[in-house]
């Protein structure tokens, strides 16, 4: 299938710094692509070059065939949607929905149908005459959102945009917004700065690191099997235990040797990351056997579904392990010795 | 727009800057260089009363015959004869005197109106802003009719018996420092509040935390930081008060002659276009230092705050 | 508030408002002295209602006042956009000092500069020349009023209009214009205020048959106190009272809307 969007070596300096440098990406059609990254990384100066606010320094963006790299903002097939939603005040819901429609050759009544289904799809039927000011968060995002679809682009930019939004809110939102996404078949780049929400809304998870795109990917692919410590800690919980892996594909660890499931570095000095969930605990066991480990309870905290256990090892290196209730129950309090093991499966391994 | 680059987009914009600044360039600039050139001419009685004129249609020659008829005998008499000198350093005077006592008047007011409470502060900024757009002459003329010997202030004085009689404030330099004062307040007052106001209420409590008292915090911590608001609203009395005409001349004598004065009468009384325009030049020359002054304190406040 | 606080308050309002409210005062006082109050009487309303050159003169200053505070406007806002929108262009200092200067430099030299320049180039004085320096004043306060309310404006609506696919001038027409109305109207307004109030300026340079107000008051003045004028300066302040009331609720407007 070819790509509705493609990204060629784009890269954008600020005042010495690269805050987009060297990024290549592609996005298919109808699928949702989340960017995901610490603030600072880059991803949404990446948005902004591929709206048109910004031009590249170097690298082009492509939309199915043509180059729009040159293009001005109002003249590319692409709609934006910001976090701070930038409704016009002036102008009633009517009028911020309508304001995209000029110059498309519709009848005045065609507007007002393209208005009304346009809110029915948001769920906001028989807004139009309120202004903005008198609308609730919630309620605004769902207008900035009708707004930026109004001209039925091919690819929607969104950014943050459930970050305003309180967490009960934020959850049923990302259902609908999905939802609407899959109705429509547009294309979606969201930039989030939650690991959580971009696993919940994507096909495909792309970090970003400093400028550059540093893993894409399905969100299982990027939880599991990260293609670096960075990855790895912005998607969750990691356990990281050092080691050196030589040539016949173990590692030997200050708990023995361990086959691991993901290989993502060379032969040398290495990191076994394992997510915490995948810990097991047991009775402690006087032999230590692949993937089996013993250490003392250091402190654990009930936190409602889960019970997550520090267990401090031999050497000094603390673990984190995480167990569903109710069986977390009797995993061991604090001070006690418990026995942890993992499959190989889930030990990836990392550059150091 | 930033992502406009094309030829209609670069032309609107070089109009929207290329507008004002061609107006001012041609209303603003060409005129005092006008000023110059008339400031190095003689009077005449004619129409218009200086000589020399150029000759446009004379070429070069009249080009040269132009400049070899300018000479500097304006500013030779102003350099000569005391009455400017006098006048000069009497503006300068006033207007410091003036200033100094608007820095001390109206930084209390100034804070007062920065520790009001939000509502009130827009209140207030509306308060101070509203006398000063009714009519200035006006305002200097309701001066008359208090200061006067017979006018409100003298009649309240005698009334309450504590003056034997009237009090000369009219036509002395306390009339004008008063007027001075007066109309010039805002101007010091609101660049100064819009500092305060934005000054981190933090920063002074920390200094009470640490001991000092409420007077020490003010001058110690407040007042340094209001610096940059104070030092912009002094120069924006400063300077037009040193060609202040009205208030010299409604309520000072015959004896307080500054350069607002000396100009004006040079000028309508005495039809020496040529000597009104050196007058003018001098006042520009006076103004150009305190602003390199304070551009250059500012410059140096902003390098130390990095 | 502390007391301290109040009184410094108070005082600066008294010394602000005493002028003005003596001249009020006055209007009304039926003897012709200020020492004496004769009682309250209307008369010299009459009286100025009466002096056709007074009414003259006022009709004027608003003409001159109107004209000179349409084109400040809009010179004022084109240089607030420029320093607002067009980044560091080349010559920036120097713009924005010749926006500004004339807001500070004295009357007398902007009035005489002036004067010199229509004289060397011929220019007939009258209500014409008169509009023209007022205009050359006061656009700096335009742009001063204008370019705060840019500042606060928020730059993502105008994004999101261009993103909505509306070329520049559609996004200024539909989008800027509206939200900075306010500002403008109030900038012109303040224009207005400054050209009715200017007295020296006028003086340079004005011609026959273009007599402002205070040139007139400033004629009267000079001959004495004058009950009448008492009369006048009150409708005066009222009106421009009026006028700055309206000016400020405007702004806040603004304020609110964005």
């Amino acid at each position: 299938m070819k790509p509705l969007l493609t990204l060629d070596r784009l890269a954008k300096r600020f005042a010495g710094h690269a805050a987009v440098d060297d990024v290549s990406l592609t996005v298919r059609e109808g699928e949702v692509l989340c960017l995901l990254g610490p603030s600072g990384c880059g991803k949404s100066t990446l948005l902004r070059l591929i709206a048109g606010f910004e031009t590249p320094d170097a690298g082009t963006v492509r939309l199915g065939d043509a180059d729009i790299t040159g293009l001005p903002p109002h003249r590319r097939p692409v709609n934006m949607m910001v976090q701070s939603y930038a409704l016009f005040p002036h102008l009633s819901v009517a009028g911020n929905l309508a304001y995209g429609l000029k110059g498309l050759g519709l009848s005045r009544a065609g507007v007002a149908g393209r208005v009304a289904t346009l809110l029915r799809l948001v769920k906001l039927d028989g807004f139009e005459a309120r202004r903005p000011a008198t609308l609730s968060g919630g309620q605004r995002q769902r207008v900035a959102l009708a707004r930026a679809l109004a001209r039925e682009p091919r690819l929607l930019l969104l950014d943050e945009p459930l970050g305003a939004l309180d967490r009960a809110l934020r959850e049923e939102t990302q259902g609908e917004l999905r939802a609407i996404q899959r109705r429509l078949g547009t294309g979606f780049v969201v930039v989030t700065h939650d690991p959580a929400e971009a696993m919940a809304l994507s096909d495909r998870v792309g970090v970003m690191d400093r400028g550059r795109l540093v893993q894409v990917g399905p969100a299982a692919e990027l939880y599991e099997r990260p293609a670096s410590r960075f990855v790895a800690g912005l998607l969750g919980e990691a356990n990281l235990i050092e080691g050196r892996l030589g040539a016949d594909g173990r590692v030997e660890t200050a708990f023995g040797s361990i086959r691991p499931g993901t290989v993502r570095a060379g032969p040398g000095p290495v990191v076994i990351m394992v997510r915490p969930e995948r810990l097991r605990l047991g009775p402690a066991r006087g032999t230590e056997g692949e993937g089996a480990l013993t250490g003392t309870v250091v402190e654990a905290t009930y936190l409602g579904e889960r019970i997550r256990r520090l267990v401090r090892m031999a050497d000094g290196t603390v673990l984190r392990v995480s167990t569903p209730l109710p069986e977390g129950r009797d995993g061991g309090g604090p001070g006690e010795t418990v026995g942890l093991a993992f499959p190989s499966e889930a030990a990836c391994v990392l550059p150091a | 727009m930033r992502s406009d680059p094309t030829p209609a987009g670069r032309l609107g914009r070089a109009l929207v800057r290329g507008l004002p600044a061609l107006w001012l360039v041609l209303f603003f600039l060409v005129p005092f260089a006008v000023v110059l050139k008339i400031s190095l001419s003689t009077p005449a009685t004619a129409q218009p009363p200086y000589r020399p004129l150029l000759d446009w249609g004379a070429g070069w020659e009249g080009w040269r015959a132009f400049v070899e008829a300018l000479d500097l005998q304006n500013y030779a008499m102003l350099a000569g004869d005391a009455l400017y000198r006098d006048a000069a350093l009497t503006s300068l005077a006033y207007a410091g005197a003036a200033t100094a006592i608007l820095a001390l008047v109206g930084t209390p007011m100034a804070w007062a109106m920065a520790r009001a409470t939000p509502r009130m502060q827009g209140l207030l900024v509306a308060l101070v802003i509203v006398p000063f757009w009714t009519s200035f002459l006006i305002r200097v003329y309701a001066w008359i009719a208090i200061l006067k010997p017979e006018g409100l202030l003298n009649m309240a004085l005698l009334r309450l018996g504590l003056i034997g009689e009237p009090l000369a404030i009219l036509d002395t330099p306390a009339g004008v420092l008063i007027g001075l004062t007066y109309a010039y307040l805002p101007f010091l007052v609101l660049p100064l509040y819009a500092v305060m106001a934005r000054l981190d209420p933090a920063l002074p409590e920390a200094a009470a935390d640490l001991g000092a008292s409420r007077a020490r915090a003010f001058l110690t911590v407040t007042l340094p930081l209001s610096l940059p608001g104070l030092t912009a609203g002094m120069l924006l009395c400063f300077i037009p008060m040193v060609g202040e005409f009205i208030i010299p001349d409604l309520l000072g004598g015959s004896d307080t002659l500054m350069l607002g004065r000396v100009l004006w009468s040079e000028f309508f009384s005495n039809r020496d276009w040529p000597l009104a325009s050196a007058v003018a030049v001098l006042m520009l020359v006076l103004i150009v230092g305190p602003v390199v002054l304070f551009r250059g304190v500012r410059e140096r406040q902003d390098a130390a705050a990095r | 508030m502390s007391p301290l606080n109040r009184i410094a308050l108070g005082l600066g309002l008294a010394f602000l408002y005493g002028p003005i409210l003596v001249l009020v005062a006055y209007s009304f006082n039926a003897s012709r002295l200020v020492t004496v109050w004769g009682g309250f009487s209307t008369r010299w309303y009459g009286v100025l209602l009466a002096d056709d050159a007074l009414i003259a003169s006022a009709l004027v200053s608003l003409k001159v006042a109107s004209a000179s505070a349409a084109v400040a406007t809009v010179l004022g806002t084109l240089a607030a956009l420029a320093l607002d929108r067009h980044g560091r262009f080349a010559g920036r200092a120097a713009f924005t000092g010749l926006v500004l200067a004339p807001m500070v430099m004295p009357e007398v030299v902007t009035g005489l500069s002036l004067l010199l320049l229509f004289v060397g180039i011929g220019l007939e004085r009258g209500l014409a020349s008169i509009v023209i320096a007022h205009a050359t004043f006061a656009a700096g306060f335009v742009a001063v009023v204008v370019g705060a309310r840019l500042k606060g404006l928020d730059r993502a609506l105008e994004e999101a209009a261009a993103d909505l696919g509306a070329p520049s001038w559609r996004v200024f027409s539909t989008i800027t214009l509206p939200l900075i109305a306010p500002s403008l109207a109030a900038g012109f307004l303040l224009a207005f205020t400054l050209s009715l109030d200017d007295l020296v300026i006028a003086s340079f340079v004005s011609g026959p048959g273009a007599t402002t107000l205070p040139m007139r008051l400033y004629s009267q003045v000079r001959l004495g106190v004058n009950p009448e004028i008492n009369a006048a300066s009150t409708l005066l302040v009222a009106g421009v009272t009026a006028l700055v009331l309206a000016a400020s609720w405007l702004t806040g407007r603004g304020d609110r809307t964005a």
